[in-house]
């Protein structure tokens, strides 16, 4: 009966592949998918002129999704130019408290975001000698949009640096060194060399720092004091939405524009997979001859 | 060349945004003045005072506009009433603060943000309208909640939210060992019982709104201990929903809950809103602004307004807080503070 060689990847049972199979498209489908197609749905359900009314008629919806386009690449150029700088130091150096410093690097990530928020509330609020200060001086970090930045930065730190670090290490030191031999300054070196190699772990790590940023909720729950029309960013704004009773359909539309901006961001991020599989498949070819 | 534009437009983006970030920490210097120019006013309130303050707001503004001719903004906050008083202490520069419980506004002045008794600033003690705890049940009440003793028979599962954070929590909490107290129980009586009721709390969120999310859009629990305003307003909600539709069940008695509004002297006097945040609190006592608050289910306080509007408030024995302990300083110490006894009636409870 059979013909052909089995392939090794068809060689389990059809009923193991069969099960592995639903069981997969069913946990994404239960988990995944139809909580989307259903935020969308009733997002759409009275219609496109009444989703554009519930996501624009109303100046603090309009506010907060002004709010998060303006906090959410802020703190992403923020964490790119900490990233780079510390990758670099990293990948590059070797120094006592180095395997500190990369354990540090991943602390947000195992901190709850509440705690990150009230790390900064306990830092520059009112009754700190730091916070007391600011504000005598005129400026307020916590409870205004530049507390918004800091605690999303402080979540969403990890993602470049750590996408980095392995970069930077596989790519190695001889290209730097031979641009230096060949009388290269110190800039030239990192904006013709360096970068050019990690550019497209780069742009990775900073689009999943900017899916994060922007739906970052419990740091920015402690930290903005949810002011509407003032701090409420669009998730902070969307559970409002949804808490106000009467507003489930303002609530949906403005969690499917959130969802559009993650898939989006998906969607790049996938583009930029491909390239990064390119440069490496290319890395791992034996250079030519010119 | 469309790299470098497109390059330069994202660098201008993020520069733009930077900038934006920055600046919106500036705080402005200049001072409103007393009698001309815009004027922006937060006010940051307990959870479930949402749709009162939605109604109320603009007709104080545009009220103020008409006699005046000052345009005035009210930005709101809303969240559990204890973290919303920590975070007006924290710098959260709210220019009046209108909470759940009297603890939780005087919070705000033991940090030096108020003036000493803030309570007689006002009318009736600050107080524009006071309300109750209730049960809110399942339409035809299929566990015949009826009564206090009701909520810790065997099976009946109920819904409050944390007395930690929240305004609702601490009321629904005194609200229970009043009862065993006013009708003759003794501490220890009244101990026992709210242990038993802390036993029957399956889901103790954070803040009012969200328990009432639990029990009404989640449907969990049997009971839900709530604001009588909030009762209303999830029955409303739920209306049509088949057999998602619930009902209001009055005690025979419950406690006085008595939310203050005060004015945040010290913030107020800093950005020049002094007047016109006096002027915002003053309006709730209108006949206006009164027969709003009964509208939205809130007890009013004008007389006349009570009158007109008693249909809308059944008759229950209202007691007041003081049985329970006679200053809300001691009751904040004995029942929420660090291992008061909510602490070890909660340890005593899993023991079980």
């Amino acid at each position: 009966m059979q013909t052909k060689p089995a392939s090794p990847t068809r060689t389990d049972p059809w009923y193991i592949r069969g099960t592995l199979i639903v069981l997969t498209f069913g946990i994404i489908g239960l988990l995944v998918v139809i909580p989307i197609v259903k935020v969308f749905g009733e997002a759409f359900r009275d219609g496109i002129g009444a989703y554009w009314t519930n996501l624009t008629g109303d100046p603090e919806t309009r506010h907060s999704i002004f709010l998060t386009l303006m906090v959410a690449p802020v703190a992403v150029a923020l964490n790119t130019v900490f990233g780079i700088a510390a990758a670099w130091c990293i990948a590059r150096f070797r120094f006592p408290g180095r395997t500190i410093l990369i354990t540090l690097i991943d602390l947000p990530f195992s901190v709850s975001p509440v705690v990150a928020g009230l790390m900064f509330v306990l830092l520059f609020g009112s009754r700190t000698p730091v916070g007391a200060w600011l504000m005598a001086h005129g400026y307020q970090v916590i409870f205004a949009p530049p507390g918004l930045v800091l605690a999303t930065a402080f979540v969403t730190f990890p993602f470049v640096a750590r996408e980095l670090i392995p970069i930077m290490e596989a790519v190695g030191t001889e290209e730097e060194v031979a641009a230096r031999s060949l009388g290269a300054g110190g800039w030239a070196m990192f904006w013709r060399v360096t970068l050019p190699n990690v550019k497209w772990g780069l742009l990775y790590g900073m689009i999943l720092c900017n899916a994060r940023a922007m739906g970052e909720y419990g740091a920015i729950y402690v930290v903005s004091g949810r002011i509407g029309g003032v701090t409420s960013t669009m998730p902070i704004h969307v559970q409002k939405l949804f808490e106000s009773g009467n507003k489930d359909a303002a609530a949906y539309a403005l969690a499917s524009l959130l969802t559009l901006l993650a898939i989006l961001t998906l969607f790049i991020k996938v583009m930029i997979e491909r390239k990064l599989r390119q440069d490496q498949a290319e890395a791992a070819k034996p250079m030519e001859a010119p | 060349m469309w790299r470098i534009i497109l390059w330069s437009l994202g660098l201008l983006y993020v520069f733009g945004a930077a900038g934006w970030i920055l600046q919106a920490g500036v705080v402005r210097e200049t001072k409103v003045s007393d009698t001309t120019g815009d004027v922006t006013l937060l006010n940051v309130a307990c959870d479930p005072t949402r749709e009162l303050w939605q109604d109320i707001n603009p007709r104080f503004t545009s009220q103020y506009l008409k006699e005046t001719g000052r345009s005035v903004t009210i930005k709101q906050s809303h969240g559990g009433s204890g973290s919303q008083a920590r975070s007006v202490v924290d710098g959260l520069n709210a220019d009046v603060i209108t909470l759940a419980l009297w603890t939780d506004t005087d919070l705000v002045r033991k940090a030096g943000l108020m003036d000493e008794k803030w309570e007689s600033k006002l009318p009736n003690r600050s107080l524009p309208y006071v309300s109750t705890i209730v049960f809110v049940v399942r339409k035809g009440n299929p566990k015949n909640i009826k009564d206090w003793p009701d909520l810790i028979r065997e099976g009946v599962d109920v819904i409050s939210p944390n007395p930690k954070t929240s305004g609702n929590g601490k009321w629904s909490f005194l609200a229970a060992w009043g009862s065993v107290l006013s009708r003759g129980g003794s501490e220890e009586d009244a101990r026992k019982y709210v242990t038993g009721l802390f036993q029957h709390i399956k889901v103790l969120d954070a803040a009012a709104r969200g328990a009432t999310m639990t029990f009404a859009q989640n449907h969990i629990g049997d009971v839900h201990l709530t604001w009588e305003n909030e009762a209303y307003l999830e029955v409303k909600e739920q209306q049509g929903k088949g057999n998602w539709e619930l009902e209001i069940v009055y005690p025979p008695l419950s406690v006085l809950a008595e939310p203050h509004v005060a004015v945040v002297d010290k913030n107020a006097r800093q950005k020049g809103t002094e007047k016109i945040a006096q002027e915002y609190m003053k309006f709730l006592y209108t006949e206006e602004a009164q027969e709003v608050i009964a509208k939205h289910y809130y007890r009013p306080t004008n007389e006349a307004v009570k009158k007109k509007t008693a249909d809308r408030f059944p008759e229950l024995k209202l007691f007041p807080v003081t049985i329970v302990g006679p200053t809300w300083d001691g009751i904040q110490k004995r029942f929420f503070a660090e291992n008061g006894e909510y602490d070890q009636l909660l340890a005593a409870g899993r023991k079980k």
